[in-house]
C-alpha cells in the first residue's frame, strides 16, 4: 500500500517538475504558433485575431497556470495547430504507437531470447561469435537509413506491406499488421542487438554458478536446467535492461513514424514541437511521462515476482 | 510446467502471426476490386489518392491562409469568380458580371440552382452572408484586409449582387475567387471549420490530422457532368523521398517528385511539369549596410550563377528569372531580364570597388531548415560569393524561427526563399516588395515603384497595365532588389491512367476534371 502511494506522489511529482521544464523550454525557444501556422500570406488582421481566439495574447505563466487548472480537472485544452482537443488528437493516435511499441516488444522478445541462449550454449564456436559480430552491426545502423532499406527492398517487393499510413485493427488485423510490422522491424532490429547480448552475457554468468553443476548433477535434462533454472535466474539483468528498452522503442518511435509516415504520437510531437503547439506539446511529453512511469513501475512488480526475496517497500 | 505452457505462448503467438500474414493476401483481393465499384466502368478506378507536404491550417475558407490549404480546399469550395490555368479569370457563381464606367461599381448575375453540398440552395442571403462574414460586419471579427476598399454589398434582387468600392482598383476581380472569398452558407454559421460546406465539385467528408482529408463527389454539381471521381483523398506526408515510394508502392496516384529521382519514375508514371510561379530569390535587408548601396546588390548578382543554382539543386527543372514575375504570368512578364545580370567575376568586383568594399566583406545568410533546397543554395551563393571576397556564413533556423526573425522580425542580413506564386500580376509585384505593403520584408524603397503600384490600380485599359507592370519589372532589375533566380517546376508523378490534371500560376490540386482512363 505504502509502495503504491509513494508511486503515485513521484508520479505526480515528475508531472509536474516535467511540465515546468517543457514550460520553461517554450518560453525560451524563440518562434510563434500563430504565425507557423498561418505563414508568409497571413494579414495582421488574421494574425491578431487567431492569436486572441487562442488567448495567446495573454502572458505565457498565464497560459501556464490554465493549462495546469485545466490538468486537475482532467482538461488538456486545445491543440492550437489544428484547432481540436489535445485529448482527441492524443486518443487518435495512441492506438498507433501502443501498437507499435507492443509488436516492437515482442519482436525483440521472441527473437532476442532464444538467439541470446543458443548463443551462450555454444559459447566461442563459430556460431556465436558471428551471431556477435552481426548483432554489433545491428546495433551500429541507425533506425532512419534501416528503414528506408526495408522500404526498398521488403516493403516495395511484397504487395502485402504498406509502406505509409495505418489502417486500425478494428478494420482489419491483416491491414493493421502490414502497416505495422516494418516500422516495429525498424526499431527491433538495434534493440534486439543489444538485448541478445545481455541475455547472452547472463546465462554465461548463470551457467558457471554451482547450483547449475548441483543440478546437472542429479540428472535434470539439459533443456529443464536451461529454462527452469537458468532462464529464470538470469531474468533479473534481463528484466532490468527490458525497462531501458522500452522507453528507446518509445523514443525510437518518434523517428519511425516520420519514415513510414505513421499517424502516431510521435509524428504528432514532431508537428506540434515545430508549431510551437503548446498546449499539444505539453499533452504528449505528459502521455510520455506517464508511460514511463508506469514501466518502471511494472518492472519493479516483475522483480518481486521473478525473486520474491526482493519486497517492494 | 509453467515454463512449457511459456514456449508454448510463443508458439501460438507466432502462429497467429503468420496466419493472419497469410490471410491477409486472400482478403486483398476482394477489398481492391471493391473499391472500384463505379457507376460508369466498372475496371476504371473511381477514387484517386493525392499526396500533400502538410495538413491544411484551417477547412474554413475564411480563416486558412497557408497556401497548402488552398490546394486542397479549393475543391470545396467557389467564389463569385474562378481561376483560369493562364492566371485570367472567368465566372465562377456569377454567371456573368459589369463594371460601371468609374470602375466603382461591380454589378454581378449569381447562377441559378446552384446548391450546397447539404442540399440547400444558395442564396442571396448566403453570399452577403459570406462577405459580412469577410469584412467582420457580422459581430465578428474582420477576417481579410481585402475587403477595406469595400464601401457597400447588397443584393438588388434575387440573382443580382452589387458590390461598391470606394476606390477604384483594376485587380478587385481577384479577391472574389474561392481563395480570398468562397461562398458558404449562412445556415453553416459556426461550424465552418468542424464540417466545411461549399458549392464545389467535391463535398468534405472527413478530417483526420496528420493523416487525411477525405472528399467525396458532390451529386448535386452545377457544372453537368462533372465531377468525374467518385472520391478524392489528400494523404499528408511530409517526406518527399518516401512520398515517391509510396507512389511506387501505388499507395498515392499523385504526388510532386524530387528533381533528381524523376529518372526512377520517368518510364512507368506520367510526368507533367508546372512552372510553380514562385520566385525564388536570394535576398538582404536593404536597410542594413552595405545592402543598402545598390552597387553592392549588383555585384552579388553578377557573382551568383543561376545557372549553377538550377542544375545541381533543380536538376535543370527551372526557368531563370529577373525579376519576381515568372514566365508563367504570360504577357505580364517583362522578357529578356532574365540576362542583365550575366554571370561576370571582374565586373561584380568593380562594383564592390566602386562601393567601397575591395576586399569584400563578412556576412551571413540565414536559411529555413523546412526544406533542403534553401540551404543547398545557400552552399552555392557561398562558393559563388567567395569568388569576389564575399565572405558568408550560413545559418540554418527552424521554419518558425525563420518567420520569427527574418520574415515578420526583418533582423537578417542575407536570406533565401520562394516567393508564392499568386493569380494577379498586381499582387505577384506588389505582395513583398513595394513599401505600401506589410509584407515587404527586405525593406526595399523605391518611389517610382510604389507610385507605379499605386497607379496600375487605377488604369483600366489591361494594355496599358501591363506597361506599368513591365516598368515596374525593369526597377526590380536594375535595382538589383533581390537576386532572382528561378522559377523552379513542379515535378507532378501519376499513374498513367491518370488524366485532366491542371496546373494552375498558383497551388491547386484542381480534382473536378481528373479521371482515370484506359
Amino acid at each position: 500500500m505504502m509502495y503504491i502511494l509513494r508511486r503515485i506522489i513521484l508520479l505526480i511529482t515528475t508531472i509536474l517538475l516535467v511540465s515546468m521544464i517543457t514550460f520553461g523550454v517554450f518560453q525560451i525557444l524563440p518562434g510563434d504558433p500563430v504565425r507557423t501556422m498561418l505563414g508568409t500570406e497571413a494579414d495582421p488582421t488574421q494574425i491578431e485575431n487567431l492569436r486572441s481566439e487562442l488567448g495567446l495574447d495573454r502572458p505565457l505563466y498565464a497560459q501556464y497556470v490554465d493549462w495546469m487548472k485545466g490538468l486537475l480537472t482532467g482538461q488538456l485544452g486545445d491543440s492550437i495547430r489544428f484547432s481540436m482537443p489535445v485529448k482527441d488528437l492524443l486518443f487518435d493516435r495512441l492506438p498507433v504507437t501502443m501498437s507499435l511499441a507492443g509488436i516492437t516488444l515482442l519482436i525483440v522478445l521472441l527473437i532476442s531470447l532464444p538467439l541470446g541462449m543458443f548463443a551462450a550454449r555454444r559459447q566461442n564456436k563459430i556460431s556465436d561469435v558471428s551471431l556477435s559480430t552481426v548483432t554489433q552491426i545491428g546495433m551500429a545502423v541507425p533506425s532512419f537509413w534501416l528503414g528506408m532499406m526495408l522500404i526498398l527492398y521488403v516493403g516495395l517487393q511484397f504487395s502485402f506491406f504498406k509502406i505509409s499510413g495505418y489502417i486500425p485493427w478494428t478494420q482489419s488485423v491483416a491491414g493493421a499488421l502490414s502497416t505495422l510490422l516494418l516500422p516495429a522491424l525498424t526499431i527491433a532490429i538495434p534493440q534486439i542487438a543489444i538485448n541478445f547480448r545481455y541475455v547472452r552475457t547472463a546465462i554465461l554468468e548463470q551457467v558457471q554458478l554451482d547450483y547449475v553443476r548441483t543440478i546437472r548433477s542429479k540428472g535434470m535434462s539439459e533443456q529443464n536446467v536451461m529454462y527452469k533454472h537458468v532462464l529464470k535466474n538470469s531474468m533479473i539483468p534481463i528484466l532490468t535492461v527490458f525497462g531501458l528498452i522500452m522507453a528507446e522503442v518509445v523514443a525510437g518511435t518518434i523517428i519511425v513514424e516520420q519514415v513510414f509516415s505513421l499517424p502516431g504520437v510521435g509524428q504528432l510531437l514532431i508537428t506540434a514541437i515545430s508549431n510551437r503547439d503548446f498546449p499539444l506539446v505539453q499533452g504528449i511529453v505528459m502521455y510520455i511521462t506517464v508511460a514511463v512511469v508506469m514501466i518502471n513501475f511494472i518492472v519493479d512488480i516483475l522483480y518481486s515476482v521473478l525473486d520474491p526475496r526482493i519486497r517492494l517497500r | 510446467m509453467k515454463l512449457r505452457n511459456g514456449g508454448l505462448m510463443l508458439l501460438t503467438f507466432m502462429m497467429a502471426f503468420i496466419i493472419s500474414a497469410c490471410s491477409s493476401n486472400g482478403e486483398k483481393v476482394p477489398t481492391s476490386s471493391n473499391s472500384s465499384n463505379g457507376q460508369t466502368t466498372a475496371d476504371v478506378p473511381q477514387e484517386i489518392v493525392v499526396r500533400v507536404n502538410d495538413d491544411p491550417d484551417f477547412l474554413d475558407p475564411h480563416k486558412a491562409t497557408a497556401s497548402i490549404s488552398y490546394q486542397m480546399i479549393m475543391n470545396l469550395f467557389e467564389g463569385l469568380m474562378a481561376p483560369e490555368t493562364d492566371g485570367s479569370l472567368k465566372e465562377g457563381l456569377a454567371e456573368s458580371y459589369e463594371i460601371s464606367e468609374d470602375g466603382l461599381t461591380y454589378t454581378f448575375k449569381i447562377r441559378q440552382g446552384v446548391k450546397f453540398h447539404n442540399g440547400d440552395d444558395l442564396t442571396m442571403d448566403d453570399i452577403q452572408y459570406s462577405f459580412d462574414r469577410l469584412m467582420g460586419k457580422n459581430g465578428g471579427e474582420k477576417m481579410s484586409n481585402n475587403f477595406d476598399n469595400v464601401a457597400s454589398t447588397e443584393a438588388s434582387d434575387a440573382s443580382t449582387f452589387v458590390i461598391q468600392l470606394k476606390e477604384p482598383n483594376s485587380n478587385f476581380l481577384y479577391s472574389l475567387t474561392a481563395r480570398q472569398s468562397a461562398i458558404i452558407p449562412k445556415s453553416n454559421d459556426g461550424k465552418h471549420n468542424e464540417n466545411p460546406i461549399g458549392t464545389g465539385p467535391f463535398a468534405f467528408v472527413k478530417y483526420a490530422p496528420g493523416t487525411n482529408l477525405e472528399l467525396k463527389k458532390n451529386e448535386q454539381y452545377w457544372q453537368e457532368g462533372l465531377p468525374y471521381l467518385n472520391k478524392v483523398t489528400f494523404n499528408f506526408q511530409s517526406d518527399d523521398q518516401a512520398a515517391i515510394m509510396s507512389l511506387m508502392a501505388n499507395e498515392v496516384d499523385l504526388t510532386s517528385v524530387p528533381w533528381h529521382r524523376v529518372g526512377e519514375v520517368e518510364s512507368s508514371y506520367n510526368l507533367s511539369h508546372q512552372n510553380n510561379n514562385s520566385s525564388l530569390i536570394i535576398t538582404f535587408n536593404e536597410t542594413k549596410a552595405p545592402f543598402d548601396n545598390v552597387k553592392v546588390r549588383q555585384a552579388i548578382n553578377y557573382a551568383i550563377s543561376k545557372s549553377d543554382i538550377i542544375d545541381s539543386v533543380f536538376a535543370g527543372y527551372a526557368v531563370p528569372l529577373g525579376s519576381n514575375m515568372s514566365p508563367a504570368m504570360g504577357d505580364f512578364q517583362k522578357k529578356g531580364l532574365e540576362s542583365m545580370y550575366e554571370r561576370d567575376v571582374e565586373k561584380a568586383k568593380a562594383l564592390l570597388a566602386e562601393a567601397g568594399y575591395p576586399d569584400g566583406f563578412k556576412t551571413k545568410i540565414t536559411v529555413s531548415s523546412h526544406n533542403d533546397i534553401y540551404s543547398n543554395i545557400a552552399q552555392i551563393a557561398v562558393a559563388n560569393l567567395q569568388e569576389i571576397g564575399i565572405d558568408v556564413e550560413i545559418e540554418v533556423v527552424e521554419w518558425g524561427i525563420w518567420l520569427d526573425r527574418v520574415y515578420f522580425g526583418r533582423d537578417y542580413e542575407m536570406t533565401t526563399i520562394d516567393l508564392t506564386g499568386r493569380a494577379s500580376a498586381y499582387e505577384v509585384l506588389n505582395d513583398y516588395i513595394s513599401t505600401n505593403d506589410g509584407e515587404n520584408f527586405f525593406l526595399f524603397k523605391n518611389e517610382e515603384y510604389d507610385k507605379i503600384m499605386a497607379d496600375v490600380l487605377k488604369e483600366t485599359d489591361q494594355a496599358k497595365q501591363i506597361d506599368y507592370y513591365h516598368r515596374a519589372q525593369e526597377i526590380l532589375a536594375e535595382q538589383a532588389t533581390a537576386v532572382y533566380i528561378a522559377d523552379y517546376q513542379i515535378v507532378w508523378g501519376s499513374d498513367k491512367q491518370v488524366t485532366g490534371l491542371k496546373s494552375y500560376p498558383f497551388w491547386f490540386h484542381d480534382m473536378s476534371e481528373v479521371k482515370f482512363s484506359n
